[in-house]
């Protein structure tokens, strides 16, 4: 487990997010913070809201109320109707839950394309390979290298990744989103449909990642287990409202959580 | 490129010589980040240099061991070097054995000093300090992971180095004197041998063993500094040891190490080694791979690969061997050599090997001959960790697969009235170490080495290893009875699972056979022979012909040998079971346990021998869950074809 010490200021602030659908309330006044360094899990219930607030983070959605603050040069600055891409370029990664990699590309282009945003020189250049391009793609090169060592994909480096098993497929999905060097990382269910063993291995990338590489992880994730052994704090979403919120001793107690995940005779 | 093993008598010296003669060319090379990356041997010797005098600052002496635990990396073999600088000793450890394993060896010689390879391995010596307090330092070569740990026993490899580093400016003349100071007949190594009962043991080695033996052996075969090796099996069994240590330090050739496990086949591919290892377990797997991706491959390819894979099991090894073909033969092994053989050589890794060895078990005759009708030089050696592994080698041209070839030079071998193989070498070990018991019975007065194998010569003058002496025994007759040897014969053919042979003091042999489910099963859908399961082919006519024709093929190979033409196999039946390690019947290696199953289908045995054609059994078997029920069955006993004699073949 990563220690809640080693969490230092706010670097992700969420504040009385409400999204709506319609008529549809997805989010309804959601507020909580997330600490430079620490495992944080947002759970719930099917359909409580979970991958709707991921979504709004990574600007996918933009909310009608609320704001997100974001750390950047050292302070917390609010974001408005950034697209995707503006999120990223600011420092947020993420994973998904059914996957978007490129299946007819090997794992290495597919880690690769994380590289994107950090490619500066021009189309023109990349195509013909030369000058600053040339080694700008063997800086970048190195860079997915040290990825692929880091999460034991060696031996698939040039198998396309439509040949990979499920659990492999989510390793280099995850090695995509740390491509990009974020300060944040989002993870969508990354144990979703995964063996014991693999779920292990998957908890020890994630925990590396935030050790070792000091990646600030946000995590949903649907298996309880794996949730309380690898967060250090925990939220927790029902019907759109927050319910519970803090460590996962805490959440486990809490009677409001207990009774939306076994239901409570009215 | 012979070099002067007198003067240069132990491995530091060597590394001196190869830094100062080829200090410049590759001395091992790693594959990481995706990029071969390659130390010289003047960047080896400098690396050893550094570690070497940071163990001496930390307090490592001459005499006392340093534990090394993990894969084949770069890194791991200068620590092996450093400690052999100081005249300390090196214990390789295997990196798969879990921790308790670890923790006899590193009490039995009072290990202070390990260098692990990562986490992994970090992880397992601490988890054994408790019941190993001398243990107290131990370096990593990978951090990763490790950067929370605050045990003070742990130091990074490169922390060591600078602390070498220092400790090297501080006393300039140090080292040198150190590896002056060192002699051909100080300890080099020591290896523990897997105990398959009791403790394991420590087998000890001299530089003086090793490199003899290293030399001999490179020697026969010309190996020269232009070799290239590829180390990924445990540096822990010597078997690996000696090509990946030894022997680069004798000829200055130069190790590869691959990536990971995984990526194995692939960093073979990219290295092209052209000097190879490989127990015939590993050489079996690259063929299923091999023959799987055939099956897959179009109907084309499929005919041309099985034409020209029948031209090559024709000719294939008499081309090799230098031995007459004639020119239509020769052409079309060279249009299949063009065709597939040299892709599926480059498939395989093996394009430019020159050199190749198989040892460790025996090998089955058409996997030996597979590789080598496709022109591949592989060959059989024999030895094992006491003896250096150099005491056999097949040379060029004289190549068989049931022998291990002759002697090496400087090996004297001979074998007692009860057939046991006995050694003299310059490789020959030291001692147990801490065990006197044990080192006397294995090597007595005269300095023979006692084997535990059991063979003869054959009439080339090649050794044949036929089984372990304590398990052979005689015919009533007096000839030989080698179970084992009859029974891996049986083995060898994909149909045939397992096979249990009886003859100790009877008048003839005869086997129970466990036939191999998924190969027979195939079988028999393939002649739509339904059937419901195992019990039910093991009673079939149609498996009992399969089996039989199996069995002919081995009695006719046994005739030809004069020693074992008596031990063809008369009457065989087909096991109702398959045996089981949780019946007991096998043990967790999976070796047939003769003397248990002879005890417990004691009527079956006795039905062999008299002369019945069925006979009914009824067996307790134990499930998985730990419940117990019993099968019985009627079980066929059938009569083999048996051959004469070869010498009286040849008469007639």
């Amino acid at each position: 487990m990563s220690d809640a010490q080693g969490a230092g200021d706010v670097i992700l602030a969420v504040e009385g997010v409400t999204l709506s659908f319609g008529g549809v309330r997805a989010l309804n006044e959601v507020s909580f913070d997330v600490r430079e360094h620490e495992v944080r899990s947002i759970i719930g219930p099917n359909g409580a809201g979970k991958s709707s607030m991921l979504n709004v983070i990574n600007g996918v959605y933009h909310p009608q109320q609320g704001t997100i603050r974001l750390r950047m040069d050292g302070a917390l600055r609010e974001f408005h109707d950034m697209d995707p891409h503006e999120v990223a370029l600011s420092g947020i990664a993420r994973t998904f839950q059914n996957l978007a990699l490129f299946k007819g590309m090997s794992v290495l282009d597919n880690i690769m394309t994380g590289r994107n945003l950090r490619m500066h020189t021009n189309l023109l250049l990349q195509a013909l390979r030369i000058g600053p391009a040339a080694r700008e793609e063997i800086e970048h090169r190195e860079a997915v290298e040290l990825i692929i060592d880091f999460l034991e994909i060696q031996a698939y480096r040039k198998t396309p990744v439509g040949r990979l098993p499920y659990g492999l497929q989510k390793r280099v999905d995850l090695g995509r989103a740390l491509a990009m060097e974020p300060s944040v990382l989002l993870l969508d269910e990354p144990m979703a449909g995964m063996n014991v063993e693999e779920k292990q291995d998957m908890c020890r990338f994630i925990l590396d990642v935030n050790d070792q590489m000091g990646t600030t992880i946000v995590l949903i994730e649907h298996d309880m287990g794996v949730v309380m052994d690898i967060s250090d704090r925990v939220v927790v979403l029902d019907y759109g409202r927050k319910i519970g919120d803090g460590t996962p001793e805490e959440v486990r107690g809490n009677q409001a959580v207990i009774d939306a995940y076994l239901g409570v005779s009215h | 490129m012979a070099v002067d093993i007198r003067t240069l008598d132990t491995f530091p010296k060597l590394l001196a010589h190869h830094a100062q003669a080829r200090g410049g060319l590759p001395a091992i090379r790693e594959k990481a980040l995706g990029v071969w990356q390659t130390w010289s041997w003047a960047r080896f010797a400098d690396e050893v240099r550094a570690l070497a005098c940071g163990l001496a600052a930390h307090g490592l002496k001459r005499g006392e061991h340093l534990a090394i635990v993990g894969d084949n990396r770069p890194r791991l073999y200068a620590a092996m070097c450093a400690a052999q600088c100081l005249g300390a000793i090196p214990v390789p450890l295997y990196q798969d054995a879990v921790a308790e394993e670890m923790a006899f060896p590193i009490q039995n010689a009072e290990i202070g000093f390990a260098v692990a390879e990562d986490q992994e391995q970090v992880d397992k010596l601490l988890e054994i300090l408790p019941v190993c307090p001398m243990l107290t330092r131990i370096y990593f070569d990978d951090p990763r992971g490790l950067r929370n740990y605050a045990q003070d026993a742990l130091m990074s490899y490169e922390r060591l180095q600078a602390a070498g580093r220092e400790f090297d400016a501080q006393n300039p003349g140090f080292f040198d004197a150190e590896v002056a100071a060192g002699k051909g007949a100080d300890t080099a190594a020591m290896f523990f041998t897997s105990g398959t009962t009791g403790n394991p043991k420590g087998v000890v080695l001299t530089n003086t063993a090793l490199i003899d033996r290293a030399q001999a052996a490179a020697q026969m075969e010309g190996l020269a500094d232009s070799d290239v090796v590829l180390a990924y099996l445990p540096p822990a069994w010597i078997g690996q040891n000696i090509f990946s240590y030894a022997q680069p330090f004798v000829t200055g050739y130069c190790i590869c190490c691959p990536e990971s496990a995984e990526t194995v086949i692939n960093d073979m591919r990219e290295i092209g080694p052209t000097y190879y290892f490989a127990p015939p377990r590993v050489l079996e797997a690259l063929l299923t791979t091999v023959s799987i991706r055939m099956e897959d491959a179009g109907s084309l390819k499929r005919s041309m690969y099985a034409y020209f894979m029948e031209v090559a099991r024709r000719v294939g090894a008499r081309i090799l061997d230098g031995k007459p073909v004639g020119p239509a033969d020769r052409l079309l092994y060279a249009l299949g050599d063009v065709l597939v053989y040299g892709p599926l050589r480059n498939v395989l890794g093996m394009s430019r090997v020159r050199v190749a060895y198989t040892a460790g078990e025996a090998i089955g005759p058409d996997l030996f001959v597979f590789y080598r009708s496709i022109g591949i030089n592989l060959k059989q050696l024999y030895g094992s960790t006491e003896t250096s592994v150099f005491v056999c080698i097949q040379p060029n041209g004289q190549v068989k697969s049931d022998t291990v070839g002759p002697a090496v030079p400087g090996v004297e071998l001979r074998f007692t009235p009860q057939r046991e193989l006995l050694i003299r070498s310059p490789g020959l070990f030291k001692e147990y170490y801490k065990n006197p018991g044990a080192t006397a019975e294995a090597k007595d007065a005269e300095g023979w080495f006692h084997t535990g194998d059991a063979g003869y010569f054959d009439p080339d003058g090649h050794v044949k290893i036929i089984d372990r002496v304590k398990d052979v025994g005689r015919l009533s007759d007096g000839t030989l009875f080698a179970p084992k040897y009859i029974e891996n014969k049986l083995k060898f053919f994909p149909y045939i699972k397992e096979a249990v042979a009886f003859g100790d003091g009877r008048d003839r042999v005869c086997v129970f056979i466990n036939f191999d489910m998924e190969a027979v099963g195939n079988w028999a859908e393939r002649r739509n022979l339904p059937y419901s399961g195992y019990v039910d082919l093991a009673s079939r006519d149609e498996v009992y012909v399969l089996v039989g024709e199996c069995i002919e093929k081995v009695n006719l190979d046994l005739s030809q040998d004069p020693e074992l033409a008596n031990s063809q196999i008369h009457r065989f039946l087909v096991l109702h079971k398959e045996l089981d390690a949780d019946d007991g019947e096998l043990t967790r290696t999976r070796k047939v346990r003769r003397g248990y199953i002879g005890e417990r289908y004691q009527p079956l045995v006795a039905a062999l021998y008299d002369g019945l054609r069925s006979v009914h059994v009824e067996a307790q078997v134990k499930y998985e869950d730990g419940r117990t029920g019993s099968i019985s069955a009627d079980v066929k006993i059938r009569d083999a074809k048996t051959f004469p004699a070869a010498a009286a073949k040849r008469a007639a």
